[in-house]
Parts: structure tokens; C-alpha cells; sequence
């Protein structure tokens, strides 16, 4: 009796750990798929024309992707530009001076809240702010929408780099007689700053991929986003779907999956070197 | 002295400028949402949710398909993905120091892609290998519906669970699994009889950021669900969801379409506060790395 429970045991035990090894490598292989498709049906198309030109209208042969990388680049640093300052402003208020109050408490419920919205909610609120009032699609209301996205990550990632300090540091700051302004922005935020950079460049990095909300706000165009504020500006994100989704034409998918392919590399880029740094300024501190 | 006063009473209240407006923009949104939502509730009413008869043209605007198909392809997903998930998390939290890390990292970007990517693989990969696969067992099949959905978003959503999950368990103290070891529980045993429930709280609070992720995924889904808006009755039945049925009717959409798709999004909305809300107190404050 004793002996065969055991044996049951020691069974079950063994194929939980093997089923926890499947799930891992399954998880890995998947994504190896996904990546090795990208790389496969992407890399023919990759051409210096490809990133020198814009894209051609629909069902016309030919263009590149320019255009679209150009307008990404543009969106995302005007999402970044809106979001950047009152998120670390309100991050570091959370830490350096809210703790918890009660308006303290209210804005980080907010915030993490904030960030459990999905992106199509907010390109319809940027959608009802900004196209609704001023009467047409703009790339500027694509950056209201990223910098919504990206407002509350990086609000939380400098609350806890900076809450992440011991109090012993910001003692001997106004023992010498450092205001709290002049110790936090000199002498913290230097102690911060790697943790905070990581979390933006990932933040930024998140919502550069962002394609949902754009379809509300920026739309595309098959011109070089010279009408940033006032009119359609191409992106990468919808330039993919539009070539694909919305295709039925292989040439076009070619150059979706190149675009594809271009968009995973960038992004993964980041990802890891944001992590690989992050990580060793973390090491180096400990 | 006074100087000083000064630019530090300025810099703490320019630092509670940006709460105030993290604050003042969330109010702001759930305010435009429901404004914009007022007119399809005052003409459709409660058959936006009860009827499942979507016709823009006629000015019917029943989302019941949208909301069975937001329903189902988020608990099929949740239902493949947290399995593999809390298995993949354990792994991670088992294996030595030179495996664990880049296993985790390699997770971890897995997150990094963006959907629209992964809706592209659904629908030149996923689709037709499901079509060919079903058609070799002689079952006719388009391709798109709750099936592909629910697998392309069970893949989307495994890495965030298994994250959360990883840093829920990583935090047992480790007396607890030695202590179940010394009475002699085999390992699994100590994790799920003891780990486990010690960690139930974070642990379903992972589960719910699942949820809430798959929930309100929109481009994924919007490539493999077929854009059906009736109930779908079967896994090979075309469907869509809510996000899906924003993003891909908005741009043709005016008058009272436009409002009921505003709330759809504020049904949405609503989904989502109530998952975070119960998710908060679940697993604390987790630092995002």
C-alpha cells in the first residue's frame, strides 16, 4: 500500500517536472517560430529602395517603407516628448514627497488602473479629443494616444527606482543642506537614473509597436509625414496591417512582412540591450 | 534662505502637477467615453448588449456576438496559456542560475513583440496550417474564427502570466518548501500543496492580468477572427470581438454607429477597472523591471 503510493507519487512528481520543461520549451519554440517566419518571409524584400522610399498607393507595384519608418519615429518621440515630464514629475512626486497621502494613494490606484486599459480605448479617447474637435486625423493625436499608453509605466518604474533608495542618502543630503528639489534632482536621480532609463527606453520601445490606437488617430498615408499636426501620418505598425490584412495582393505582403521584420528587429534591439544594461548597472550597485 | 524656499516649493509642485494630471487624464477619459456613448444608449438601450443582430445599415446594433466572442476567446486562451504558464514559471524558478536567466529573458521578450506580428503569423501561418490539418481529417474550414483566436492570443498572453507568476512564486519563503521537503513531500507535492497555497492571491492575481490582456487585445485577433458578429457557437466558427469590432468598423462609422462602438469600448472599459481593481489588492505593489 505504502509502496505503491510511493510509486505514484514519485511518478506524478516526475511528470509534472517534465510537463514544466514542455511548457517551457514549447513557449520557446513558439517564438522561435514566430521569429524564424519573420526572418524567413521578410529578409528577400530588405533593400536599400525599401528604406529610401515611400510607400506606393494601394495596388500600385513597388515603394518602400520610409515614409512609415519615418512617421513611427516621429510619433513615438512626440509620445515620449508629452508623456516623459509630468510622468517622472509624478513619479518622483509619489515617492519623494506623496508617499501616502491621500491624493498619493488616489493617483496610484489611477495609474495602475491606467495601466489595464487596453490600447483600443484610448485611440478612442484620442480619437474623441483630438480628431473630433479639430476636425481631422493628425500624427499628433497618435502621440496623445502612445503618450497615454506610456504615461503610467513610466510613472510606476520611477516610483519604484526612486522609492528603491534608502533614506539614509536623502538625510545626509539635507544635513549638509541640500534643498529637497536640489538633492533630488542632483544627487537621487543619479542613483535612479539607470533603473529609469531602462524603464523608459522599454516603454518607449512597447508603444512605438502600437498599432490599434493609430488606427483611430493617424491613420496612414502614403506621403512623407509632412502634416504631422494637421493631417493622415503614415506608420510602420499600420502600414504592416494595411499591406496585409487589408491585401490581397503578394507583392504587398512582401513588403508588410519586410516592414514586419524590420519593426521585430528594432524593437528586440532595444529590449535587449535596455535589459542588458539595466541589468549590469543593477549587478554593479549591489 | 528664502531662495531656497522658493525653487523647492516650486519643484514639489510641479512634481504634483504631473499626479494631478495622470489623475485629471484618466477621469477625462472615462468621462469622453460615456459622452460619446450617450446617444447609441438612448437609441439602441439594452438591446446593444442582449441582441445579437449587428447590421450598421439598418441601425441595429445588438454586440451580444461581439461580447460571447470577447468571452470565449479570452477564457480558451486563459484555459491554454495558464497552464503552460505557471509550468514554464516553475521551470524558470527551479532550474540553475545559467538556464533560468536567459530562459527568462527569452520569455520576457516574447512580450516584446508587437501584436500586429503576431497577427501576421496567425494569419499566414497559424490559419492555413489549421485549415490544412482539419482538411486532411476531411472537415472543411475557413481558417479564421474562435480557434486561431484563441490560440494566437493564448501565446500573447503566456509570457505576462508566466512573469507575474515567476516573481509570485519566487517570493515563498524558502523554510516553507524546506519544511514540506523534511516531511517528505516529493517536489511537486511542495509546490502545489504548499507553495501554491501559500501564493494563491498572486497567483490568481497573474491569472487576471491575463485576463485583462487578453480581453482587450485587438490587433491579433482582429487578423484571425473572421469578423462574424454572430454568437459562435463552435471552435470553427468565425468571430470577433469587442476591440476587433472597434478597430476594424470605425473608420466606415458615423452617427449612431460611431456612439455604439463608444460603448462597446465603455462595456470594455468597465471589464477592465473591475480586473484591475480586484488585481491591485492581489498582488500588491510589483516592481516592473
Amino acid at each position: 500500500m505504502k509502496t505503491r503510493a510511493t510509486f505514484f507519487r514519485k511518478t506524478k512528481d516526475s511528470l509534472m517536472r517534465a510537463f514544466s520543461g514542455f511548457a517551457t520549451s514549447m513557449a520557446l519554440v513558439l517564438m522561435a517560430w514566430v521569429i524564424f517566419t519573420i526572418v524567413r518571409e521578410g529578409h528577400s524584400s530588405i533593400s536599400a529602395e525599401l528604406f529610401l522610399n515611400a510607400s506606393k498607393p494601394f495596388g500600385e507595384v513597388g515603394g518602400g517603407i520610409a515614409n512609415a519608418l519615418l512617421g513611427t519615429v516621429m510619433i513615438t518621440a512626440g509620445a515620449a516628448a508629452l508623456a516623459l515630464p509630468p510622468a517622472l514629475a509624478a513619479g518622483i512626486w509619489l515617492a519623494e514627497f506623496g508617499k501616502d497621502s491621500l491624493l498619493a494613494r488616489a493617483a496610484r490606484f489611477t495609474v495602475n488602473v491606467m495601466m489595464g486599459v487596453p490600447s483600443v480605448i484610448v485611440g478612442l479617447f484620442a480619437y474623441g479629443v483630438l480628431v473630433t474637435t479639430t476636425g481631422h486625423f493628425s500624427g499628433f493625436a497618435g502621440s496623445f494616444s502612445l503618450a497615454i499608453l506610456m504615461f503610467p509605466v513610466v510613472v510606476r518604474t520611477t516610483e519604484d527606482q526612486f522609492s528603491g533608495i534608502g533614506d539614509a542618502l536623502r538625510e545626509s543630503l539635507l544635513a549638509l543642506g541640500a534643498s529637497r528639489a536640489r538633492s533630488t534632482l542632483t544627487v537621487i536621480w543619479r542613483a535612479a537614473r539607470s533603473g529609469v532609463v531602462t524603464g523608459v527606453l522599454l516603454a518607449v520601445a512597447r508603444v512605438s509597436g502600437e498599432t490599434a490606437p493609430l488606427l483611430f488617430t493617424a491613420l496612414f498615408a502614403d506621403t512623407w509625414p509632412t502634416s504631422y499636426f494637421s493631417g493622415p501620418t503614415p506608420s510602420a505598425p499600420v502600414l504592416i496591417t494595411s499591406y496585409t490584412m487589408d491585401s490581397p495582393f503578394e507583392s504587398m505582403h512582401r513588403i508588410g512582412w519586410s516592414a514586419a521584420l524590420t519593426m521585430a528587429v528594432i524593437l528586440l534591439a532595444v529590449n535587449i540591450t535596455a535589459r542588458y544594461f539595466g541589468a549590469k548597472r543593477a549587478a554593479k550597485r549591489k | 534662505m528664502r531662495r531656497i524656499l522658493d525653487t523647492d516649493t516650486a519643484f514639489r509642485w510641479f512634481c504634483k502637477a504631473g499626479a494631478i494630471v495622470g489623475l485629471a487624464v484618466a477621469i477625462a477619459l472615462v468621462a469622453v467615453i460615456l459622452m460619446e456613448s450617450m446617444l447609441a444608449l438612448r437609441t439602441a438601450g439594452f438591446s446593444l448588449v442582449f441582441s445579437a443582430e449587428w447590421n450598421p445599415a439598418d441601425g441595429s446594433f445588438g454586440a451580444a456576438g461581439a461580447l460571447a466572442g470577447t468571452a470565449a476567446t479570452t477564457l480558451l486562451a486563459l484555459l491554454m496559456a495558464v497552464p503552460l504558464a505557471f509550468a514554464a514559471a516553475l521551470f524558470v524558478n527551479a532550474a540553475p542560475p545559467n538556464v533560468a536567466v536567459p530562459v527568462a529573458h527569452a520569455l520576457d521578450l516574447l512580450a516584446a513583440i508587437p501584436s500586429v506580428i503576431y497577427g501576421m503569423w496567425g494569419l499566414f501561418v497559424l490559419c492555413p496550417l489549421l485549415q490544412s490539418v482539419l482538411s486532411r481529417f476531411g472537415i472543411e474550414y475557413t481558417g479564421f474564427g474562435l480557434a486561431p483566436s484563441s490560440l494566437v492570443l493564448a501565446l500573447m498572453v503566456l509570457p505576462y502570466v508566466s512573469a507575474v507568476m515567476r516573481d509570485v512564486l519566487a517570493q515563498t519563503p524558502v523554510a516553507l518548501v524546506e519544511s514540506a521537503m523534511g516531511v517528505g513531500c516529493t517536489r511537486w507535492e511542495a509546490t502545489w500543496d504548499v507553495v501554491v497555497r501559500s501564493r494563491k492571491a498572486g497567483l490568481l492575481g497573474a491569472i487576471m492580468i491575463g485576463l485583462g490582456r487578453a480581453l482587450g487585445e485587438t490587433m491579433a485577433v482582429l487578423f484571425v477572427c473572421g469578423g462574424v458578429s454572430a454568437i459562435p457557437t463552435g471552435l470553427l466558427d468565425g468571430c470577433t470581438t469587442i476591440a476587433a469590432t472597434l478597430a476594424n468598423d470605425f473608420a466606415e462609422a458615423d452617427g449612431v454607429h460611431k456612439s455604439a462602438l463608444f460603448a462597446l469600448g465603455g462595456i470594455l472599459l468597465a471589464f477592465e477597472f473591475a480586473i484591475q481593481a480586484t488585481t491591485i489588492p492581489l498582488i500588491g505593489r510589483r516592481s516592473k523591471k
